[in-house]
């Protein structure tokens, strides 16, 4: 009987038997068990002053409300070079949308809305990523061919996006092993969403056209951490060369994932690197619950080939019901329906997610391709349930339904019930196979949404407004000249220099390696000290003060060319970085006035030294005899700093 | 046909592809100075150069391989794909009008090849219905392929085979006819058409598209469906151009083929009506009346078919310190009849007056439009005009360059008397020349900054 189904203990068996663990308890093991198998698609915004393929400015951004015009356009699916549709295009044609978008004259022209066929590809763009992909070790193409690349959801106006190989065949070194590259490309970026409610999508415009690379790796990655430590290198790489956007979105991720028996799932735009060892893991372990509820169809389910949903309106049941919710749903102008799910018993409050069940892929398919705003469905196997078992007893009747049948009720608007029923029906057979194409959108609590069908190959096609561009031997050695060291050397060097581990990753996200090389080899200094101040000190300024837009690292060079010219101690560097930092304008003498530092001789500072040992004896704080000479240090320490090495003073004291 | 499994490949290029003896759709594994590259020999387009070889790769993205670069080449395999639009069947259903597409080329029926970048046309009722089925809900569609070109070599010998094909369908009873046309020179067809299909009882819709039919935001199937509801469903039986009204997809407009002109090189909404309003404006829902002065359609067949056009007919624009010989070659070469786009209310300088007096004598009409688009020749206002009709130049009123230069061309080809072209060429057929300009015209596009940034604001572009 399927109302004997408790969902909520459903839901706890089924994760045991898919074999679920939370991440920090799952090992090597645990991944090959399921065989967990990850690719990266990492982009990039390169520092351009301009747009790929207009003269627009690149990397202005507005607000929301912050636009002139606006503008609406449809997607329509158009053939594949083979004669068929893509998977996507058909799906997006069925959610009719109304694109709208919104349109700022400083950052947008004709280009962007598709009323200018595009100008002649960014030459400043095209160098940067060529000098990546040498970076990437990829081969460089010898002719870049510009290629569309359809989006029907409307991220782009055209329904394409420009975009063009740059090299194919490279790799990246982590820790303990090599990942390959498939390719690397130069391409467009797309607009930016404003919102997304029932049959409109807005978007903003300001981003749209910006240069941005893509990395693309093969799925080398066996585990989450791989995954990330793959993700940081093409990030740390890419902002080695000084050339790259940074901020919020200059950077983003799409993964791939899949186990063993699944399919290759995309998880889209990933901004934040720490959250992928968590959507990865949980993705795998979605993948390995769907192929359970797939054995457990095959039982349950005998004539999977003629397997049909059975839909009902409520409104005949309606007045027998004791739950309120329809009456208010009727009353908002939905038409509300019940479906029968034969065999379906024991699926929807199965396991697929951390807090998530089989109904979560039918509800967000509602919201996406039927533009059912959520709330949109209830189930008979609701982990929340919203209906009496009562209530349930009356769908089961009206639906004729067997006890091993699942039930949902949905609501919407009249028009979109069809296309509705029908991403039910086709979401249920997919069931019966496995796991669906699909990409998937990426939420701050690790687990994922249903974005979009995946896209097959079928969708790109040659630009015919942009001819190929040659790409010339001396042109790329020319590149290849002055290419910054690997990150895999710099993080050898660092090791060798002794900078401790945990400041890699402040360093190599800011590319703070240059200037530090540049301080140890020109000015002499101590490569541990250095690697600190940067790697924390600098981090621990940055986390307090606020930074100057004149600002740069660079200054920090220039602080101890002054410190080393001057006969300093290096020490007075942590005292001057904070004002520095705030006011990189001001000249560094002025910033030891305002500081008040005067200068000292060693004698001048050691001749203290009896009179603070004499009066300690009367003060006295502690008993353990290290303390005096603390106590000493301290009270000679702004004397001392940037006059007499601390180490020396304190040896002497 | 050898040269064919080398498609568009030659010169260097050609030569290192016989050397490994590997075809275009073969799979191929290059080896180069760059590193290795795999993927499908495509066919290289006939413009770009021969030192180069273009592979689809496995991800489905194109690339070049520098031959220069190249070591070694092995073909692996060969597989050759078809392209192909599937045919559906174009339903008929009871009651709706019956619509006839002519084809004459240009983005709006075709569709690129991409691997030779060859446009193939995607033109039959059922490629049509394959890409738009929308349309088996407006109306019965047949379809005539008239000729395939490009809209620049559009020409006089099209717009009469037009007009007779026109005659044609409107005597076998069709409910309306549209028109798939390139949109360089739209607007000289629709003005031939007006003067060359006179009187006609249905709908005659020119329509075109600025963004290709294979690229998923293109104009062409909303333009299409807009054709045939004004064509199907539409009251006004005239020549008329549909096209965008807003860039958006929002909706059309219909132009009077005379009135209408190309005004922005890539915009959607390049076409607008000069010196007049719009007839209408049109969804799928159908027509919206702008201007309440149209031809009705009607049940009768009577349409009158002029299709006369001479050749020798050309147009000038006028720019600072033309010399006359610019006029005297035009006569030395035979040319009946010459059209002035001249400066402000229709000026040209002084140099050139005895050019246009010799031309003049010679028997030569010459009709003065303006630069300017909007607005009427005034020659009476300065000397200048006034020197220029006494040698015999005949003012235009405000007909535009295109509909002038293509109604003198259709005048001379039906007299050679002079005062009988006059009286043809200042007797308006429809509205190519108005007698009065509304208010509301020009202002729609121009003036009044704050209310039309107010307008852009509100209103979908």
């Amino acid at each position: 009987m399927s109302n004997k189904i408790n969902p909520a203990l459903n839901y706890e068996k089924t994760m045991r038997s898919a074999g679920y663990v939370p991440r920090k308890q799952a090992t090597q093991k645990t991944y090959d068990a399921i065989g967990f198998m990850s690719g990266l698609e990492v982009h990039q915004q390169l520092l351009t002053k301009q747009k790929l393929f207009c003269r627009c400015p690149a990397g202005i951004f507005q607000k929301p409300e912050e636009y002139h015009a606006e503008l609406i356009r449809h997607m329509r699916p158009t053939l594949s070079e083979l004669g068929e549709y893509d998977g996507t295009a058909l799906m997006e044609f069925k959610t009719r949308k109304n694109i709208v978008y919104h349109i700022n004259s400083r950052t947008a022209c004709t280009y962007e809305v598709d009323d200018t066929p595009p100008f002649p590809l960014n030459r400043e763009a095209l160098d940067i990523a060529i000098r990546i992909a040498l970076l990437s070790k990829l081969n460089i193409v010898g002719e870049v061919h510009i290629t569309r690349k359809q989006y029907l959801d409307g991220s782009i106006p055209t329904g394409f996006q420009r975009t063009a190989i740059i090299g194919v065949e490279g790799e990246i070194p982590l820790k303990n092993k090599k990942v390959r590259l498939i390719q690397l490309s130069l391409e467009e970026d797309s607009c930016r969403e404003v919102s997304d409610i029932g049959h409109q999508r807005v978007y903003r415009t300001d981003r749209l056209g910006m240069p941005l690379i893509e990395t693309v790796t093969y799925p080398d990655m066996k585990n989450p951490d791989e995954v990330m430590e793959a993700c940081n290198y093409i990030r740390f790489l890419n902002r080695s060369t000084g050339l790259v956007r940074t901020g919020i979105g200059a950077g983003r991720e799409d993964v791939n994932v899949s186990c063993r028996g699944g399919t290759r799932v995309e998880i889209k735009g990933v901004s934040r690197t720490k959250l992928i060892p968590e959507l990865t893991h949980n993705e795998c372990f979605r993948q390995w619950a769907l192929l359970k509820i797939r054995d457990r169809l095959k039982d349950q389910v005998k004539q999977q080939k003629e397997w049909k949903i059975k839909p009902e309106p409520l409104k005949s049941i309606a007045g027998k019901l004791e739950s309120q919710r329809f009456k208010e749903l009727s009353n908002n102008g939905h038409k509300v329906m019940a479906v029968n799910l034969p065999g379906f018993g024991g699926v929807f409050s199965h396991f697929t997610q951390p807090g998530k069940c089989f109904a979560n892929e039918i509800a967000d398919r509602l919201k996406v391709i039927a533009c059912l705003e959520r709330p949109n469905m209830t189930c008979s196997e609701d982990l929340d349930p919203m209906l009496a078992d009562n209530d349930w007893d009356q769908v089961r009747s009206l639906l004729n339904a067997s006890p091993d049948d699942a039930q949902i009720i949905f609501w919407g608007p009249e028009d979109d019930i069809k296309t509705a029923l029908e991403t039910i029906e086709e979401r249920c057979i997919m069931a019966f196979s496995g796991v669906p194409n699909e990409t998937r959108k990426s939420l701050a609590d690790g687990t994922t949404i249903f974005e979009r069908v995946l896209p097959g190959a079928d969708r790109m096609y040659p630009d015919t407004d942009s001819k190929p561009i040659p790409l010339e031997d001396s042109h790329i050695k020319k590149l290849g000249q002055d290419l910054p060291s690997d990150v895999i050397e710099r993080y050898h060097q660092l090791k060798t220099w002794g900078v401790p581990e945990d400041s890699y990753h402040y360093l190599f996200t800011h590319n703070l390696y240059p200037v530090i090389e540049k301080i140890i080899a020109g000015l002499d200094q101590d490569p541990k000290k250095i690697g600190k101040l940067f790697g924390h000190f600098l981090k621990y300024i940055a986390g307090h003060y606020k930074r100057s837009p004149d600002f740069s690292y660079e200054r920090i060079y220039d602080l101890y060319k002054y410190v080393v010219a001057n006969k300093l101690d290096a020490e007075i560097v942590k005292i001057m970085l904070p004002v520095v930092y705030q006011y990189p304008k001001m000249d560094f003498d002025s910033v030891l006035v305002n500081l008040d530092f005067k200068r000292f001789s060693k004698d001048e500072i050691v001749s203290n030294i009896p009179f603070l040992k004499d009066k300690y004896k009367s003060i006295k704080t502690s008993k353990l005899p290290e303390a005096e000479k603390h106590w000493a240090m301290g009270q000679l320490r702004k004397m001392a700093v940037g006059n007499i090495p601390l180490k020396e003073l304190m040896g002497i004291i | 046909m050898t040269d064919d499994i080398f498609q568009g490949y030659k010169g260097a290029g050609l030569e290192v592809l016989k050397k490994y003896n590997v075809r275009v759709w073969g799979q191929a594994e290059v080896l180069t100075s760059r590193g290795d590259f795999k993927g499908t020999v495509l066919p290289r387009s006939e413009n770009d150069d021969d030192q180069h070889i273009v592979l689809k790769i496995a991800t489905g993205y194109n690339i070049g391989i520098d031959i220069a670069t190249i070591t070694a080449m092995t073909e692996t395999g060969y597989k050759k794909a078809n392209y192909k639009i599937p045919e559906k069947e174009f339903p008929i259903t009871p009651g709706l009008p019956k619509v006839k597409l002519l084809g004459t080329g240009g983005t709006i029926a075709s569709r690129l090849d991409y691997r030779t970048g060859a446009v193939i046309p995607a033109f039959t009722p059922g490629e049509l219905y394959g890409a738009v089925p929308e349309l088996a809900d407006i109306c019965n569609l047949t379809t005539e392929k008239l000729f395939a070109v490009f809209s620049e070599n559009m020409g006089p010998e099209q717009y009469t085979t037009l007009a007779v094909a026109i005659g044609k369908e409107i005597e076998n009873g069709i409910d309306g006819i549209v028109i798939g046309h390139g949109t360089d020179t739209l607007h000289y067809t629709a003005a031939a058409l007006t003067f060359m299909v006179q009187n006609p009882p249905v709908p005659i819709v020119l329509v075109g598209s600025q963004r290709s039919s294979d690229r998923p935001s293109s104009d062409a199937a909303l333009n299409l469906m807009h054709a045939t509801t004004a064509a199907g469903h539409g009251d006004i039986a005239e020549v008329m151009v549909c096209m965008f009204g807003p860039t958006s997809d929002e909706y059309g407009l219909l132009h009077r083929g005379t009135r209408v002109r190309k005004m922005h090189s890539s915009y959607r909404s390049t076409f607008r009506t000069i010196g007049d309003t719009p007839l209408a404006m049109i969804t799928r829902q159908g027509l919206q009346h702008i201007k309440q002065d149209y031809n009705p359609r009607r049940k009768d067949r009577q349409v009158i078919i002029k299709p006369y056009f001479e050749e020798k007919v050309g147009m000038i624009y006028y720019y600072t310190n033309m010399q006359p010989d610019m006029i005297d070659s035009m006569v030395d070469n035979g040319y009946k009849g010459i059209i002035i786009i001249g400066t402000g209310l229709g000026h040209v300088n002084k140099p050139l007056y005895p050019a246009i007096e010799r031309a003049v004598k010679k028997g030569v009409a010459i009709y003065m439009t303006v630069q300017t688009l909007w607005g009427y020749v005034h020659m009476f206002v300065y000397d200048t005009g006034r020197d220029l009709m006494a040698q015999g130049v005949v003012p235009a009123e405000n007909m535009l360059p295109e509909a002038a230069y293509i109604k003198l061309g259709w005048a001379l080809g039906q007299t050679s008397d002079l005062e009988k072209v006059k009286e043809i060429m200042m007797t308006p057929i429809n509205d190519e020349i108005t007698p009065r300009e509304p208010y509301n015209g020009y202002l729609i596009y121009q003036g009044g900054v704050p209310e039309v940034e107010e307008f852009i604001k509100k209103f979908h572009k």
